[in-house]
């Protein structure tokens, strides 16, 4: 247990979740004192000891599945699951599956319903063999296996079926038609879970738990690429970003506010000495009170910035209250304010929409120029710019061969208390093809590649703090 | 001296005291009294941290002492302060006394105003030392804590160090506003609270609104879970529920509908936005 406790606290490090030595430590303590034959309470007493903080729950509880979830489930032997995959290579081949598939489906959706966790398992385990065609020793991660399950499952199948058995009485309301729904959703949840569990312990029960978390290590919301993320990375990230902003505020506003100390306030320091019998012993002081910068926006929000330019806005709109005034501005061919549909009392998602549909960006072909939409900002809104502002600029630099209106760039920085650029490109692409990034890095007070929600939380924050003038 | 015999006991005893627990609650009590570490309880306001250790305290017997932590927040409010008035008064009493004596008389345990941390470590019968809300203090107050999650003791300059006669147990909760130092966690037991799943709200609601006939009961906490997966503003906390099944039945509502659901909104969820989001996304308008 010790041995493959420590090989544990090493992926959990190797993922980039801080434990310390004496976190470890008390890991085999707890180990110690709690009852090994119990799975969860295992994972309780772990994850109290080694992870301190639920944005790292979800990355530590799929480890944990890999390294501990088949030695304390009920069938870990290895003889059995050798001969399982035996019978799965003969009836693998055999063909007719679509028949089997349909008592399988039936089985399942009873077991859903009644919640017989127990019967659930022995018939997903079944289903596993039938279709999984995970084969001993083959170097196969667990996503095709999982993908062949749920194609001979048809999940989708399985949720009519689940809607009909559990709609057993039909009704008008709206509301129990939308927690049906929810129901069937659950469940299908639930039966997701399950295969991926039992997949998940056959490739453990044969290669090993380090190789296998090796192959699906996962990664932790701050660290997903915000530039190539997949439609459920994005609503990871979506997660984890209102919390995320909550923190920032906080952290602001405090380093703002205890950030130096003021001057002497006479008229305390006198009604203090009250207490002392007029002596002068605790001398008090104004506390400072500096001014919130404005912020500026300009996001590139063509194809391919559009889901970073996204998160940014989105990070800005949150902590909103940390600056005395935001504005922001979307382009693409051409530039338009758009910091009306950011307002607080509108649903971001909502105003994000409407921006697309009614702001002015786009003339003809819909690729970003930066030219135009620059030299436009300088001749509508130059005036939102004064020596308090930080502008922050989200964009690839990607001209499309065009004029990279460097006079209008350079108007705007002079004006700026600071210009930060955060291109979400990887630096080694930087000034390759049509990005001139470097012509802009000129007039910039800085050029960060931003590619996870930790850079993008670092740039935001030196936005918002106040700045010694340049 | 051990409280529970396993977490199954944990479970139980804060069940008589009214809390109910899932296991991993109880599995970190449990952890937290045998390894003689702090609980840090961190998740959304209204899941039932602070309830978690008022609990604790009804089902061990201790006597509760809390620390209520704002900002601003210091030494002389959390630990100890020098009685100034009395110190001044016995050294006006007794003038023309000779300074040694008198120095060690007002620096003495007579003078010392024994604040939360301090109480809970002196105090001869085992305590439950609740810290409430410790992400509202600032980063450099949280040091003042260390000392007493690490080792049970303070140190007083003019006293040398109090070390705790029984061990308390500590629950600090934090509705995760910022980020707690490395320190302060490294020493505690990690115990994320969320929104209970949806028998554990049943649960809930039967326990505390006993009138509540069992289909509203379920009804409601279905609802609320799919509410809480909109990713509102404020998400409905335990005690909105709570609060939200009580006005149905006082109402006189035994079926739960779209337009009562519509009408009653206010109850649970307290933005505007999020009560038109809601209204719009379960399609609560009236047709």
């Amino acid at each position: 247990m010790i041995e493959s406790l420590g090989a544990f606290v090493e992926e959990l490090r190797a993922i980039g979740i801080p434990v310390s030595l004496v976190e470890a430590l008390d890991a085999a303590q707890a180990v110690e004192v709690a009852d090994l034959t119990d799975r969860e309470g295992l994972r309780s007493a772990l994850g109290a000891t080694l992870v301190k903080s639920s944005r790292h729950r979800p990355a530590f509880d799929a480890v944990f599945d890999v390294f501990f979830g088949h030695r304390l489930g009920d069938s870990p032997s290895g003889p059995d699951v050798a001969r399982r995959d035996e019978t799965a290579g003969r009836s693998g081949t055999g063909g007719g599956a679509g028949e089997g598939a349909d008592a399988l489906r039936e089985g399942l959706v009873a077991a859903l319903v009644a919640g017989d966790e127990t019967a659930l398992r022995a018939l997903v385990a079944e289903a596993v063999t039938r279709f999984g065609a995970i084969e001993a020793g083959r170097p196969v991660a667990g996503r095709y296996a999982r993908y062949r399950v749920f194609r001979a499952l048809d999940l989708e199948r399985v949720a009519s079926v689940l809607g009909s058995r559990l709609g057993a009485e039909p009704s008008e309301d709206p509301l129990d038609g939308r927690l049906a729904a929810e129901r069937v959703r659950r469940l299908l949840d639930a039966l997701r879970r399950a295969v991926e569990a039992e997949i998940l312990r056959r490739l453990v029960a044969d290669r090993g738990p380090v190789p296998v978390a090796r192959t699906t290590r996962p990664r932790l919301d701050e660290d997903l690429d915000l530039l190539h993320a997949s439609h459920a990375d994005i609503a990871r990230i979506e997660r984890a970003l209102a919390p995320l902003a909550r923190r920032l505020a906080t952290r602001i506003s405090g380093r703002r506010r205890h950030g130096e100390r003021g001057r002497l306030d006479v008229r305390r320091t006198i009604r203090r000495s009250l207490a002392h019998g007029g002596v002068f012993l605790e001398p008090r002081f104004r506390k400072p009170r500096p001014s919130k910068p404005d912020l500026v926006l300009l996001c590139d929000v063509s194809g391919s910035m559009a889901t970073f330019a996204r998160f940014t806005m989105q990070l800005t709109a949150a902590i909103a209250g940390e600056f005395s005034r935001v504005r922001v501005f979307a382009f693409i061919e051409d530039l338009d304010e758009v910091t009306e549909y950011f307002d607080r009392s509108v649903d971001f998602a909502t105003g994000l929409a409407a921006m697309y549909g009614e702001a002015e960006l786009v003339r003809l072909h819909g690729h970003s120029d930066y030219g135009r939409s620059l030299a436009t900002f300088v001749d509508r809104h130059l005036d939102v710019v004064t020596p308090k502002t930080s502008v922050l600029v989200t964009g690839d630099a990607r001209t499309n061969y065009r004029d990279p209106g460097l006079t209008a760039f350079a108007t705007i920085a002079k004006r700026a208390r600071a210009v930060f650029w955060l291109n979400p490109e990887p630096r080694r692409h930087w000034d390759t093809g049509d990005s001139v990034m470097s012509l802009y890095a000129e007039w910039c007070d800085e050029v960060a590649e931003v590619r996870s929600l930790r850079q993008l939380e670092r740039f935001v924050e030196a936005a918002a703090l106040p700045r010694r003038v340049r | 001296m051990e409280a529970f015999a396993d977490p199954a006991a944990v479970e139980a005893a804060l069940a008589e005291a009214g809390y109910l627990a899932d296991p991993e609650i109880a599995q970190v009590v449990f952890l937290a009294d045998r390894l003689d570490k702090p609980i840090l309880a961190e998740g959304p306001a209204g899941v039932g941290k602070t309830a978690l250790a008022l609990a604790l305290a009804e089902a061990t017997g201790r006597r509760l002492v809390r620390l209520q932590c704002y900002e601003g927040l210091d030494e002389a409010r959390a630990l100890y302060e020098w009685d100034y008035h009395k110190q001044l008064l016995r050294l006006q009493a007794d003038a023309g006394g000779r300074w040694e004596e008198l120095e060690a008389d007002i620096f003495s345990e007579p003078f010392l105003l024994a604040r939360p941390l301090l109480e809970a470590i002196r105090s001869p019968a085992p305590v439950v030392l609740l810290v409430d809300e410790v992400d509202r203090v600032e980063v450099e107050t949280e040091a003042l804590l260390l000392e007493v999650l690490d080792s049970f003791q303070v140190t007083i300059p003019e006293l040398g160090t109090m070390r705790a006669v029984t061990t308390p147990l500590v629950v600090l909760t934090s509705n995760s506003t910022r980020e707690l130092s490395e320190a302060l966690k490294r020493r505690c037991l990690y115990l994320p609270v969320e929104y209970p799943s949806i028998e554990r709200e049943r649960q809930i609601l039967r326990a505390r609104v006993p009138d509540l006939p069992e289909r509203l009961a379920v009804k409601i906490a279905e609802t609320v879970a799919a509410i809480r997966d909109l990713g509102l503003r404020k998400p409905p906390s335990v005690s909105e529920t709570l609060d939200w099944a009580r006005t149905l039945l006082a109402l006189g509502i035994d079926e739960l509908g779209a337009e009562v659901t519509a009408a009653t909104l206010n109850v649970l969820l307290k933005h505007r936005a999020d009560i038109e989001r809601t209204t719009k996304e379960l399609s609560l308008e009236s047709r």
